[in-house]
This record gives C-alpha cells, sequence and structure tokens, in this order.
C-alpha cells in the first residue's frame, strides 16, 4: 500500500495505491492526518483510482477521516470510484453525507464552491 | 459433502493474514474460471470473516484461523473458523452498523457486505469456544458467458 498526496488550495488529495483492509487502514489514516494537518488544509478528497481492493474496512476509514475533518470545518468527498467499491460504499449508507465525484476536477470544484 | 476439490488452512491471528487468506482463495477458485466480479465478491467477503476472526474472536490475543474451501460442480463453500470468544448475539451482529469497536473505525458493515457479495451466509457461534462461519456462491464461469 503506498499512499500518495497532493495539494489543490485548501485540499488534500489522497489517492491511496494499492489495499485497504484492517491491516492498512491503520497506517493510512495516521499518515493522512499527520499530512492534513502539516499541509494547514481544510478539506480532503480521496482518490479510489488507484485501490486495488477495499473490504468494510475502507468504510470506517472514510468515515472516520469525513469526522476528523468537520471538526476543522472542512468537507471530504470521494471520487474515482470503482464499481465494486461503489456497491460497498451504497449498502453502507455512506453517500448520505459523503458526495460521489467521477473526476478529480469534478471533486475540486465542488469543494472549491463550498468554500467561496 | 463430495467436494470435487477442497483445501485448508490454519494460520496466526495475525491481520497480515487477512489479505494471505483472500489471496490464497481467490487462488485456488481460479481452476473454476470465475469471472473477476465474482473473484472480487470472495475475496471481500473472505477478508471479511478472517477480519472478525482476528479482532473480535482473538480480540488481537493470538489464535488460529482456520480457513476452508471447496467446490462442487459451480458452487463454492468457505467455513472461517476461530476458537475465541463467540458471539453473544448472533442476530444483533449481523445488523448493518452494528459495531462494539466503533473506537477502532469499525464500520459493522462486515456481516451486511459478506451477505451482499454471497448467496448464502451462516454464523454459528458458542461463548467462549468459537465461531464458525459458512458461506457459498455459484459462480459464473468466464467461458460460458
Amino acid at each position: 500500500m503506498q499512499l500518495n498526496f497532493d495539494k489543490v488550495n485548501n485540499i488534500l488529495i489522497v489517492s491511496i495505491e494499492g489495499e485497504i483492509d484492517h491491516h492498512t487502514a491503520e497506517e493510512i489514516r495516521t499518515r493522512i492526518e499527520d499530512e492534513f494537518y502539516s499541509l494547514n488544509v481544510k478539506n480532503m478528497i480521496f482518490d479510489f483510482s488507484k485501490v486495488t481492493f477495499m473490504d468494510s474496512s475502507g468504510i470506517g476509514m472514510v468515515i472516520g477521516r469525513y469526522k476528523y475533518v468537520k471538526n476543522f470545518g472542512g468537507k471530504v468527498v470521494v471520487a474515482k470510484v470503482n464499481e465494486t467499491f461503489d456497491r460497498i460504499f451504497k449498502i453502507s449508507g455512506l453517500y448520505k453525507i459523503i458526495k460521489c465525484y467521477e473526476t478529480l476536477d469534478e471533486a475540486v470544484s465542488a469543494i472549491s464552491g463550498v468554500i467561496k | 459433502m463430495n467436494y470435487e476439490n477442497k483445501m485448508k488452512l490454519s494460520f496466526n491471528s495475525d491481520s497480515r493474514n487477512e489479505a494471505f487468506a483472500r489471496i490464497a482463495v481467490s487462488a485456488f477458485i481460479m481452476q473454476l474460471d470465475p469471472t473477476l466480479s465474482d473473484i472480487s465478491d470472495i475475496k471481500t467477503s473472505v477478508s471479511e470473516a478472517v477480519t472478525n476472526a482476528i479482532i473480535h474472536g482473538y480480540e488481537g490475543k493470538e489464535g488460529i484461523v482456520e480457513l476452508f474451501c471447496g467446490y462442487v460442480e459451480n458452487t463454492v463453500y468457505i467455513e472461517i473458523t476461530d476458537k475465541g470468544k463467540g458471539i453473544e448475539n448472533i442476530e444483533k451482529a449481523r445488523t448493518p452498523l452494528f459495531t462494539t469497536k466503533i473506537d477502532e473505525e469499525r464500520s459493522g458493515m462486515g456481516f451486511t457486505v459478506m451477505e451482499t457479495f454471497m448467496d448464502t451466509v451462516t454464523v454459528e457461534s458458542e461463548k467462549g469456544v468459537g465461531t464458525k462461519v459458512t458461506m457459498t456462491k455459484k459462480i459464473d464461469k468466464t467461458s460460458s458467458l
């Protein structure tokens, strides 16, 4: 599992490359929060295009970051979610609180629109 | 049951083995020429059951998780067994969003994911004795599509 970070305005874009399960989720959440804090950003986008496996640990991980970012008054969205992960997010009701976008550009504009 | 082919694995309740277990099952069922979607559904369900055994059955302590996988014609049978603490109330445990480990960011969706991705999911558990999760799924052969 590899994590890549990018900063656009006050948005942290998190790209997870590899597998999200109970074993990797702990490292993912710690590293994301370290990066979020040190880059002094407000919002977060999860880019799922390079995720090769995810079980329900991914739901807990994303909702956990949603709660974390919410404490700073920011937003969390997900982008480029494939069909399998989309099913997992749908059955969990995750989309009731976190929006999903097809591209990163759409996700960035949506969050930027919210900030203005 | 007379399986056409079967395999059994025992491994430590170490979270690194969640990936090992799902990859081992997916490698075994390749003999059936399954679709990518079926492989993905089965891998996810195995990961959920093994994770449950590790974090709820053994609660992070050392123990042995047993994994059985067999098939007859196009139906895959999977059993994941632990000798951990057992589930007090199975019905409650299977309820979507129910979790006993909210601080650890567990979503409480494990059984719901298994039920969504597999055809049948049976849970047998006894307090202080352990838990056995049995799952089945009829798969589509890639060659018949």
